[in-house]
């Protein structure tokens, strides 16, 4: 690939507009008819933009201009919605891999998955709570089940349908069993794997929110809740537009991801 | 499925329920905090005859079933004008990439406050409005252009031709988002419920844990499970019933 030219980026520039015209015209009419209208639960984008910054990030530089408010309430939902969705994607893959390449085993937990799996995972909360009490480990709780179920079942259906010919060719050539595992069968399963791990990502997000909103001292949730009890419109539409810009660069940042991760997957589909 | 794997299924059922019991009998788990999986089931059995569980079941399925149906009335017909003019799609496109990805339960605090009692629906129709629009577009991106084409060259309108090929070919798509709204639909009714209170499971479970009856919780939220398993189980037969034609042309297997 060659470094982009003064004259491509002009008409990447020009595409751009040419997409994404919308956002600032839906912006600018929101506005007016907000302003127009005074409609309490809808303020202007440019309040609500004023009120983010203040309440968010006025901080001091040493601080990355985050506030008190900011450390105090974003950067615990962050860490335990990391920590949680890893934590829960970790023990699936790995009990994935292990299940699905045993078929007995595999009908053994089918049915039971599908069960766990169709629960609605935040009534779990007020059962996690009566062990955990409030706090963090109920958030981490709360977004490991959400989690762990939808990445198990992807994990489980790409490892049982590696394709039958590529294990046969690594047993005719005396592969290792680790190698084999490593270097065939992982790879060969992770399409599947991502695809539970994007979906898990929404799932982990809506789980750290209802879990702060039940049961938390602090955190974005906890925020948006104090915020409706003091009738706080503005500072609510600021905590909406962080958990929305969570949700979008979370998902845009795990398609990037996936689509470095599977580049090979893609051309061997495209030459295939 | 054979009798092989059902019954290695139940064998499964009966040794989690089994080693649930053991470790509450033997102490290894206090029985206190983690009801045992026996009491778990009479629980289960008597919620049956509860009628302020069976009341709450109502509440949140028929909440959950009304908000569907609006959000699959209002995102058919907008995926069909955006999937017939390819302009107007490619405009809003960017609008529904940064709407879709706000969680829905972000918005709980402010629905509620803003629409009170609606604001339950309010929100389920927002949430399963993303994924039957976005089932529709890509059904309709599908759509066999010859057999559009065909149809336009023997003078039908645009209309018929949504009406009698976009419209068939992208059902199944549409059904399947449908699908996949109905346990988002179940969810977000109840994280209303957990949240706010009102009539519905979500609030039998709270108030259960409140009182302590942990057994009952548990119970109700396994049926919840059951539910859901069914609701999901009885939406996927419908649509491998209605859609077998779609299946043979796309080439799966009938497993």
């Amino acid at each position: 690939m060659t470094a982009p030219g003064a004259g491509d980026r002009a008409a990447s520039a020009a595409a751009w507009i040419a997409r994404l015209w919308i956002v600032p015209v839906a912006l600018l009419g929101w506005e007016l008819a907000a302003r127009l209208a005074g409609a309490v639960y809808f303020p202007p984008p440019s309040a609500i933009l004023v009120r983010l910054h203040e309440l968010w990030f006025s901080g001091p530089l040493g601080r990355l201009f985050l506030t008190q408010e900011a450390v105090d309430h974003l950067l615990p939902s962050l860490g335990r919605l990391l920590l949680g969705w890893a934590a829960a994607c970790a023990v699936a893959v790995v009990a994935g891999v292990a299940l699905g390449r045993s078929a007995s085993a595999y009908d053994c937990v089918n049915p039971l998955i599908h069960f766990f799996r169709s629960i609605p995972p935040p009534l779990l909360i007020p059962i996690a709570m009566t062990l955990t009490g409030v706090g963090t480990p109920l958030q981490l709780a709360a977004i490991v089940f959400g989690v762990v179920w939808p990445v198990l079942i992807n994990t489980l259906d790409g490892a049982r349908h590696v394709d039958r010919a590529y294990l046969e060719t690594c047993e005719v050539f005396g592969v290792s069993r680790t190698a084999q595992l490593l270097r065939v069968i992982l790879p060969a399963m992770a399409p599947k794997v991502f695809a539970g791990l994007r979906i898990s990502v929404a799932l982990a997000l809506i789980m750290m929110i209802i879990s702060e909103y039940v049961g938390s001292t602090e955190g974005i949730g906890y925020h948006m809740l104090v915020a409706q009890s003091q009738v706080d419109i503005a500072s609510m539409w600021t905590a909406i537009v962080l958990l929305g810009v969570l949700g979008f660069v979370l998902n845009s940042l795990f398609l990037r991801v996936e689509r470095r991760v599977l580049a090979w997957h893609r051309s061997a589909r495209r030459t295939g | 499925m054979n009798t092989g794997t059902a019954l290695r299924g139940a064998l499964g059922i009966a040794g989690f329920l089994l080693v649930a019991e053991a470790l509450g009998r033997t102490g290894v788990v206090d029985p206190y905090a983690v009801p045992l999986a026996s009491s778990v089931l009479s629980g289960a059995f008597g919620l049956l005859l509860d009628g302020e569980f069976l009341a709450g079941v109502g509440d949140t399925l028929s909440s959950a079933a009304a908000g569907l149906l609006l959000a699959t009335a209002a995102a058919v017909p907008s995926g069909l004008v955006l999937g017939t003019f390819p302009r107007a799609e490619r405009a809003v496109r960017p609008l529904v990439e940064f709407l879709r990805p706000i969680p829905s339960v972000a918005l709980l605090p402010l629905a509620l406050f803003a629409l009170a009692d609606q604001g339950k629906i309010a929100l389920i129709v927002y949430t399963s409005y993303w994924s039957v629009l976005i089932n529709t577009l890509y059904g309709l991106r599908d759509v066999d252009p010859l057999a559009k084409e065909t149809l336009q060259s023997f003078g039908f309108g645009r209309y018929a031709v949504v009406r009698r090929v976009s419209l068939p070919s992208a059902a199944p798509f549409i059904a399947t988002g449908v699908r996949i709204s109905a346990s988002v639909a179940l969810i977000v009714a109840v994280s209303v419920e957990l949240v706010a209170g009102g009539d519905g499971i979500g609030t039998f479970v709270s108030d259960a844990a409140a009182g302590n009856r942990r057994d009952l919780m548990i119970a109700a939220t396994a049926w919840t499970g059951v539910i859901g398993l069914l609701v999901n189980s009885v939406l996927s037969g419908a649509e491998r019933r209605a859609f077998r034609w779609h299946r043979t042309q796309a080439g799966e297997g009938a497993a």
